[in-house]
Parts: structure tokens; sequence; C-alpha cells
């Protein structure tokens, strides 16, 4: 479930523009303007904001505010901002350049996006980059990173709960086969990570250990310096739960020695209106200390109230009666 | 290729029992006597005929599908028909534009509860599997603008897959595949002038012989150059079943496309039979714009 709090009332696009319109103005920047309006409207709302802006004053939203703001705090409100398609096309397509390069970020927002939603990503990837999502990752990667991450970027999943036990019960196999003879990169893992429903790997990864005494990503951390290993684990966390995932993120980008920014910033920028909910439960649970302290220990200024509101820690000026955008989590459905 | 349905139906109706058994011992290719006393149509003559009715019925049902759901019925159906197939999925991958492919992967998720991809790997286990997953789940971008540079380099990576490399291993060469599977139409386009230019003969006549390579190829680069092959093989004195029913495919699924090459219906007219005919060529002509 999200996090994103919208006011009950939410004011007439036209008005919220001119509120930041307003906020760029004269000296400095009324970064608290910037976060009462944009941490606290859904994607739909955003769109809409930017589109009334552009017309009323004939520039990108997003560009003023990159005029505007700086550093931590500008990426955060700039990604937020973004469309959530749009959004992941633009960190895919930074993930693979040259200094930024992460196998980590292409492998996060294929796996952990509903098949629609990823088709989005293609989409918006077409008329931001003028190429295809895919033969960027083919282009910018090499060896077993690409036999993984190309098919990775590339499946459009069966997004039915259907799940047949017996082919479970033989690709738990099959994987228990090439583990054992450590033939991480082998085609048939690579076919079943890559093209089986969630579900259905679900219910191979549950068979596997029921019948071999351990889960799977136990079984692959035999090298616990193979890079490729630790993605292809990640993937599986991320298709089956992605919620554990995005919490060992946090958790890793918070107790870093300095923060890991960028990666804060992209689990809050791109859960905040999909589950955090469960990733905040989650980070409670394995780190006895809630995500919002965590947050508010290790970042300051503008960029922590940006977080924290995006997070649902309301101390809102605003209003007093909150909505919850999605009640019935329909986020496979609110993208297409 | 068809049935005259007006002439069968008036012979049949027409026909008294003399008129009949004159027919039947008269046709010994159709009619064989059997031992039990009466003369008995030849089993394969039956098969031809039904599939002669058939081409008519097939050519309609495919008529009225959605292209989506047409295209991923087309595409199981070849699935489990096996290697000789193979090339129908590398037709519906590589000519189709990029959201009637998408179009067709969502097809094929309401109709047969799995995706595409994992019902390529599940069923194929031959070499073929890496280029037709790959094929089948790309999303091309259509737009223009098409780096030369990394075109001409990209044709000699392909130039010396085929001519340095065992030719027998292409199938499995990662780079070839994904230049093949990923880069937009336009590049491949591009690709395919620099290989004629740079090496004197065309990316297709080296990949003579390598089945469905060169199928990805032609649909990817020359698709007028594989329908025009698919239907002269269709129209051939000798063409087999599959070819054609490669006829009915082709015309009920790229008329648009046929008209604008300029596809001349003639050849086709001359050999086609009955409402088989008259749905066909009406086909075509639906398609001309003017």
């Amino acid at each position: 479930m999200a996090t994103l709090k919208v006011p009950a009332h939410v004011p007439a696009p036209s008005e919220d523009a001119e509120q930041l319109r307003k906020a760029f103005e004269g000296w400095g920047t009324n970064e608290q303007l910037i976060i009462d309006i944009l941490a606290h409207r859904n994607a739909a709302q955003r769109n809409l904001i930017r589109k009334t802006y552009r017309e009323a004053y004939g520039e990108d939203l997003l560009k003023s505010l990159d005029e505007e703001l700086s550093s931590d705090f500008e990426r955060a409100v700039v990604l937020f901002t973004l469309d959530p398609a749009e959004r992941d096309a633009f960190l895919a397509h930074e993930a693979t350049k040259r200094f930024t390069s992460s196998h980590w970020v292409l492998m996060e927002i294929a796996c952990t996006r509903s098949s629609h939603e990823l088709f989005n990503v293609r989409k918006a990837y077409h008329d931001l980059y003028k190429k295809s999502l895919e033969e960027d990752v083919a282009h910018h990667t090499k060896g077993d990173y690409r036999k993984l991450l190309v098919p990775l970027v590339s499946a459009f999943r069966y997004q039915g709960e259907e799940v047949n036990m017996t082919l479970a019960r033989s690709e738990a196999k099959i994987l228990r086969e090439k583990i054992s003879d450590k033939q991480y990169n082998d085609e048939e893992v690579i076919r079943i990570v890559t093209t089986r429903s969630k579900a259905q790997l679900n219910a191979t990864l549950n068979h596997y250990n029921t019948a071999f005494g351990n889960a799977i990503n136990k079984d692959l951390k035999a090298d616990p310096e193979d890079e490729f290993l630790k993605l292809l684990r990640a993937a599986i966390k991320c298709l089956t739960v992605p919620e554990k995932y995005f919490e060992k993120v946090l958790r890793q980008a918070i107790n870093k020695l300095g923060t890991d920014e960028w990666a804060l910033t992209r689990v809050v920028a791109t859960r905040a209106e999909v589950d955090m909910v469960r990733i905040k439960e989650e980070y409670q649970r394995r780190n006895s200390v809630t995500l919002e302290k965590a947050i508010a220990g290790d970042t300051s200024g503008d960029y922590e109230k940006m977080l924290l509101a995006l997070i649902g820690a309301g101390d809102n000026v605003q209003d007093d009666v909150f909505v919850d955008i999605f009640p019935n989590n329909t986020r496979d459905k609110c993208c297409c | 290729i068809g049935v005259d349905e007006k002439s069968l139906i008036s012979i049949l109706t027409n026909s008294n029992e003399e008129h009949k058994r004159s027919l039947w011992k008269g046709s010994s290719k159709l009619f064989i006597e059997d031992e039990n006393g009466f003369e008995r149509w030849d089993q394969s003559s039956i098969k031809i005929l039904k599939h002669q009715f058939n081409r008519f019925r097939d050519a309609v049902v495919l008529s009225l599908l959605h292209p989506w759901e047409r295209d991923a019925r087309l595409i199981e159906k070849a699935i489990r028909k096996g290697p000789k197939h193979y090339n129908v999925i590398v037709e519906m991958a590589c000519t189709r534009s990029s959201d009637q492919l998408l179009g067709a992967r969502k097809a094929y998720h309401s109709l047969f509860h799995h995706s595409i991809e994992e019902h390529l790997v599940t069923h194929i286990k031959g070499r073929e599997r890496k280029l037709l997953v790959a094929l089948v789940s790309a999303y091309r971008y259509e737009g223009p603008g098409v780096n030369e540079d990394v075109a001409k380099s990209e044709a000699q990576i392909l130039y010396e897959a085929i001519n340095n490399g065992d030719k027998n291993k292409l199938l499995d060469h990662e780079d070839a595949i994904m230049i093949l599977a990923t880069r937009s139409k336009q590049h491949l386009q591009a690709l395919y002038r620099h290989y004629n230019q740079s090496y004197d003969k065309t990316l297709a006549q080296d990949l003579e012989g390598e089945g469905i390579l060169k199928d990805t190829v032609e649909c990817l680069c020359t698709p007028q150059t594989y329908f025009t092959r698919v239907l002269e093989a269709a129209v051939k004195e000798d063409a087999d079943e599959e070819s054609k029913r490669a006829l009915t495919r082709v015309i009920v699924t790229q008329k648009e496309q046929l008209v604008k090459e300029g596809f001349v219906p003639n050849k086709i007219q001359d050999i086609l039979l009955g409402l088989y005919k008259d749905f066909m060529l009406a086909s075509i002509a639906s398609g001309d714009v003017k």
C-alpha cells in the first residue's frame, strides 16, 4: 500500500501550478511549499499540474525545478514528480550510461514492476530516448549480465494466479541440479527466472524449499563474492518478495558510511505510491527502528523533509484529513 | 486450390442413382473397388477434398478474428506443430508493428494463460529457441534516426559471425541474436545496405540455407521479398499443404501491404477456385486504396 498522503480536497491544477510558480519567484525558493504540493499529489494529479504549468508559463515544471533546486533534494523532487513510466525510463537510461551504470537498477525495474507497468516504461523509453530499452541494455551490458538483463527487461509475464504444481516440482528440480553444479548462468536457470509468471515462480521456489530443505537464495550464496550470483539472488527476491528486497536496499543505503542517497531517493520515490507501507513494516521488523527515524537520523534539511513526506510521516500544515489514495491496492491497474 | 462449390453443388444435386454409379465406376482414381462390393472413396482423396473446403473456412475465420487474437492463435499453433512451422513465428514477430506484436502478446495471455515466451521455452528445445524468444520479446523503436557508424560496425559483426565462425553455431551467436532481436527495423535496413556495399552480397544471400535466420533477416529488412517467396511457393504446381496454407495466412494478414507493394493477383487467380478464390481476390481488392 502507498504511503503517499493526498489531501481530501485537492486544489485545482492551475492553483497548484500558480503556487509552485510563486515558490520559485524572488530570492531563494520556498522549498516547503514545493514539498507541500508535489509530495502530496498522486501521479495523475502531478501530470495535470505539469501540463497546466507548461500551458500557463511556457516551460516544463521539471526545468524550473532543475533551475531552482539542487543536489539530493532536487533529485528527490524531480524523480517523484515524473510520471512513473517516465521515471523508470529515466532511471533505466541512467543505468546504461557509463558513469552511472547499474545492473541493479535495471534488474529492480524489470522485476518489481507489473507486466503492464514494464511495458509502459518501454513505451516511455521510445519517446524519451528514441531507442528501445532492450537495445540499450544489450549494447551496454556484457556476458552473463546481458544474458540475464535483456530477457528480464523484455519479459511480458503472464499476470494470472494459476499455478501448475507438476511444473513447479520439475522446475525446482532443474534449478537444484544446475545450482549444485554451480551452473548459475545456465540457459534453464535464466529461462525459468525470466519467463515464468510470478505466481508460478513463487510456487517453484516454495517447492524448492520444501523438497531440498533450503530456500533457493541460501543455496545461491555458495560464492559470496560472485557479483552475478548476487544479482540473480536479488532478481529472485524482487520477483517474489519485493518488500524484503527494498528493505535491504534501504538498510544498506542508510547504514553505509555516508548515505547512499541515490539508492534511498530511488526506493522512496518509486515505492511511495506502491508498497511503501509494507516496506516500512519490513524495515521496522528487521531493524527495530522505524524508517522515519532512520531517515531522520541520516539525512537533513529539505531532502530529509521530502523523503519523510513521501513515506507518510505527516506533520503536514495543509489538511487534517488525508485520503489513502489506493485503498484497494490497485497498483497493477492504475498505470495502463 | 479451393473448390468450385457452385459446380459441385450442381453436379451432386442433379445426379441420380445411375449417374452416380457411372461416376464411381468411371473415376478409378477417386473410387476403388472394395472387396465388400462397393466403390470406396480413396482415403487420401477425402483428405484433399476436406482441405480444399477448409481453405475457405480458414480464410473466413482468420479474417473475422481481431488481428491480435489471430496472430496469437497462429503463433500457438506454430509452436505446437514443430520446427517446420517456426517461420510462422518469425513472420508474426518480425512483420508486425511493435504495438501489434504487443497486442498479440496480450491476446496470448488471455487465450492461453501463459506468455508466448513461456510456451516457446517449454516446447522448443532446439537451437532456434534463443532467437525465437528474443524476436517475440522485442518492442522495437519505430522512429527515424539511425546511427550509420553503428549499423556499419554491426554489419561487420554479422559478416564475421557468418563467414569466419562456425556457421552451425550462428543460432548461438549472442551478438548476432542481440542485433537482430533488439535493433529497430530502420537500423537493420541500414545495416543490410552497409553489408551489401561492403561485401558485395546481401545478408540474405549469405544466410542462404540458414532457415529461420534467413527468414528473420528477410522479414525485418526486405519483407516484400519474404512474402513474394511465400506466395510463389504456395501457387507452384507441386506446392505442399503447408505452403498452400501460407497463401491464406499471408493474404489475409498482409492485404494492405500486398497492395502497396503492387502485388498482382493474376497468378493466384488462375490457381484458385470457387468461394475461396472469390474471398481471396476480394480480400486483396478491398485493400486497394484509391
